[in-house]
């Protein structure tokens, strides 16, 4: 009698215990903003962990497949891994001769290289990288290749000579088509930017401009309102803070993409957006893992945070919005580069549009579509590794060897590049010696 | 005996609530069956290498030949074709992407071209089947080859069939490629091999 009250007793505890524990578990996961801490396995790297509270972003509703991992990394990436021509596609390795190479790196999953959680094994790219991966395909280069004969194993991506995914500025022929190029080009500006939507007939975007009629009439023009974009080119007040009837004072962070949907689609992939685009409040310099000045700890991050609410000032934002925030000693030796320099001359006006160099000039390129210049706002697109930076920045000013050299150096890395490289990539000098062993054979083709 | 029967009791009573604890935070997994294929996996690889020569033919002939250098010259076929305004994917490239763009939406049959002088040695045969097939087809003109393997322990049902050179541009390029191993092919000649695989 005695032991069955005990096992009742027990049974008792053991149910009050697993509903409290269902309890303290599931409640954080009803709530988006609540910590998930219970759940989260380690520290996330410096590429997620803004949005390391949205569990269901990367893993789903059921944390129960491969699969929807790799989705979630393909919906955030994938865009810009075909846009990078990835040397490396998921098809590569899906192709069942590849069976046995499976076994020591399955590349099918971004996961098997890049773990998240495990932030001490971070190669400082906000990734984790096995250093060697490449070496399992291609352990037997230097039969191919002599020039490669006793290279390390480790030394594929760490050299400036080849990415896993983006080897758009690497590959031999543009190595070849890129030899002997000045360290500085002729005409080194960058090309003058398109502000509005293209995708639109006059029609609707003037019906944009014009806004939702007249605002309240207790509202009254802002300062410094003339002669600002928006002002020249006609936007009415009601075109980002709604009609008279449902006025806001403080329009939606994203409520720019209307006009500038492009521009948003950027920024909500980069680090500074990611936090909108995964609908929790804004980024603050105080969330972030860089030094940081301490009195913007709390600025939040939006398109108005750089650009400014009415006076859309897009030489601010190119520069002064920056180091307003970054406090680290790239940042802050910029203003004392070669770069900057030249930026405050074409604010002068003592050189032509587009010879300034700004942190939004390379973190920030202009990029060419279908013959509309727009600018990436995703920062974080060309920074890691630093060779895909090359060809949408770097070359618009420099050759290529200059390129692959100064950005291979780290002290010019934190100096902001005042002076030369002190290091050299042999990859052009190889790509030239293999050619010339071949008589400069050209195909027809 | 009764208190050995009360710690056998405890016992069951301890992994029962373990195993209820983890049903309730867990969940419930399902394996999907696979239907059985009726088709003689010959018929099937024949069928689909027969869809893919004539492809492979027609891109050759009646694009990059005619549109080609040795053609109109209007656009230029090349490796790095992303990067020229008029460039245009080789034939073996435009093969390729139709392989990759297959595994995406399936992993019933995959394909690949194969050649025994390659000029990406990542295209050479690999598996003892490939080699024994792109040799078989070299040695034997107008012939396929036939066999199972296995790979990462699933059996595969692997066709070859010759790729054969059908048009100047494939010899033309191959021949005068800086990293083509054989620069003395012929029209006709059979310049490499389309494995194709299905997993029985």
């Amino acid at each position: 009698m005695g032991i069955r009250k005990r096992t009742v007793g027990l049974w008792g505890i053991w149910l009050l215990a697993s509903l409290a524990l269902a309890g303290w578990l599931g409640l954080p996961l009803l709530k988006k903003d609540t910590p998930k801490t219970a759940f989260i396995p380690g520290a996330m790297t410096h590429g997620h962990h803004q949005i390391e509270l949205q569990c269901g972003a990367c893993h789903g509703d059921g944390f129960n497949s491969h699969e929807v991992l790799q989705d979630a990394c393909v919906n955030c990436h994938g865009d810009e891994l075909k846009a990078a021509q990835d040397a490396h596609p998921k098809s590569k390795f899906t192709d069942p001769r590849n069976a046995d190479r499976l076994a020591n790196v399955d590349a099918r999953f971004c996961v098997s290289c890049h773990v998240e959680h495990r932030p001490e094994l971070d190669v400082g790219m906000g990734v984790t990288l096995p250093m060697d991966m490449c070496v399992h395909c291609h352990e037997d280069i230097a039969s191919e290749r002599p020039s490669h004969e006793g290279m390390g194993f480790d030394t594929c991506a760490s050299a400036g000579c080849h990415n896993f995914h983006d080897n758009r500025a690497l590959y031999e022929d543009f190595l070849l088509a890129h030899a002997g190029e000045p360290w500085l080009k002729p005409e080194p500006v960058q090309p003058p930017r398109h502000g509005w939507r293209h995708d639109m007939d006059d029609a609707e975007l003037v019906a944009l401009l014009r806004g939702d009629g007249p605002p309240p009439a207790s509202v009254k023009e802002p300062e410094h309102w003339d002669g600002n974009a928006h002002a020249e080119a006609g936007v009415a007040c009601t075109a980002c803070h709604g009609s008279a009837e449902q006025w806001v004072d403080t329009p939606e962070p994203l409520q720019c993409a209307r006009c500038h949907e492009s521009e948003v689609e950027g920024f909500t992939r980069g680090r500074h957006g990611m936090r909108l685009g995964m609908a929790l409040s804004p980024m603050t310099p105080a969330q972030s893992v860089l030094n940081m000045h301490v009195e913007a700890s709390h600025r939040e991050l939006t398109c108005v945070s750089c650009h400014g609410a009415h006076d859309f000032d897009t030489q601010k934002a190119a520069v002064d919005a920056c180091v307003g925030c970054h406090n680290d000693e790239h940042s802050n030796e910029y203003l004392r580069s070669s770069h900057h320099d030249l930026w405050k001359r074409e604010k002068r006006g003592e050189l032509p549009p587009g010879s300034g160099v700004t942190c939004a000039t390379c973190h920030m390129p202009r990029e060419v579509h279908n013959g509309d210049v727009r600018v990436q706002h995703n920062q974080s697109l060309n920074l890691r590794p630093v060779e895909k930076m090359i060809r949408p920045v770097c070359l618009t000013c420099h050759g290529l060897e200059f390129s692959i050299d100064a950005l291979a150096d780290p002290h010019l890395l934190e100096n902001n590049f005042r002076g030369k490289p002190d290091i050299h990539v042999p990859s052009v000098d190889m790509a030239r010696e293999r050619d010339e062993s071949r008589d400069g054979k050209k195909g027809l083709y | 005996m009764q208190a050995m029967q009360d710690v056998v009791k405890h016992k069951v009573s301890i992994l029962m609530a373990t195993a209820l604890s983890a049903l309730l935070l867990s969940g419930c997994g399902e394996e999907e069956a696979k239907p059985a294929g009726g088709i003689d996996p010959k018929v099937y690889t024949d069928s689909l290498f027969a869809v893919m020569n004539a492809d492979r033919t027609n891109y050759t002939k009646l694009i990059i030949a005619r549109l080609g250098p040795q053609g109109a010259d209007s656009i230029k076929p090349h490796e790095y074709w992303e990067d020229l305004d008029n460039g245009a994917p080789l034939p073996a490239q435009m093969f390729r992407y139709g392989a990759e763009a297959v595994s995406e939406t399936s992993s019933d049959f995959s394909y690949s071209l194969q050649s025994l002088w390659p000029i990406n040695s990542q295209n050479a045969p690999k598996t003892e089947l490939e080699k024994e097939g792109l040799q078989f087809i070299v040695d034997n003109p107008g012939e396929n080859f036939y066999g199972t393997e296995t790979l990462g322990e699933v059996s595969y049902y692997t066709a070859v069939y010759p790729d054969v050179a059908v048009a100047a541009p494939c010899v033309a390029c191959h021949n005068n490629h800086k990293d083509s191993p054989k620069t003395d092919f012929e029209m006709g000649d059979v310049m490499g091999g389309v494995v194709i695989r299905v997993p029985m």
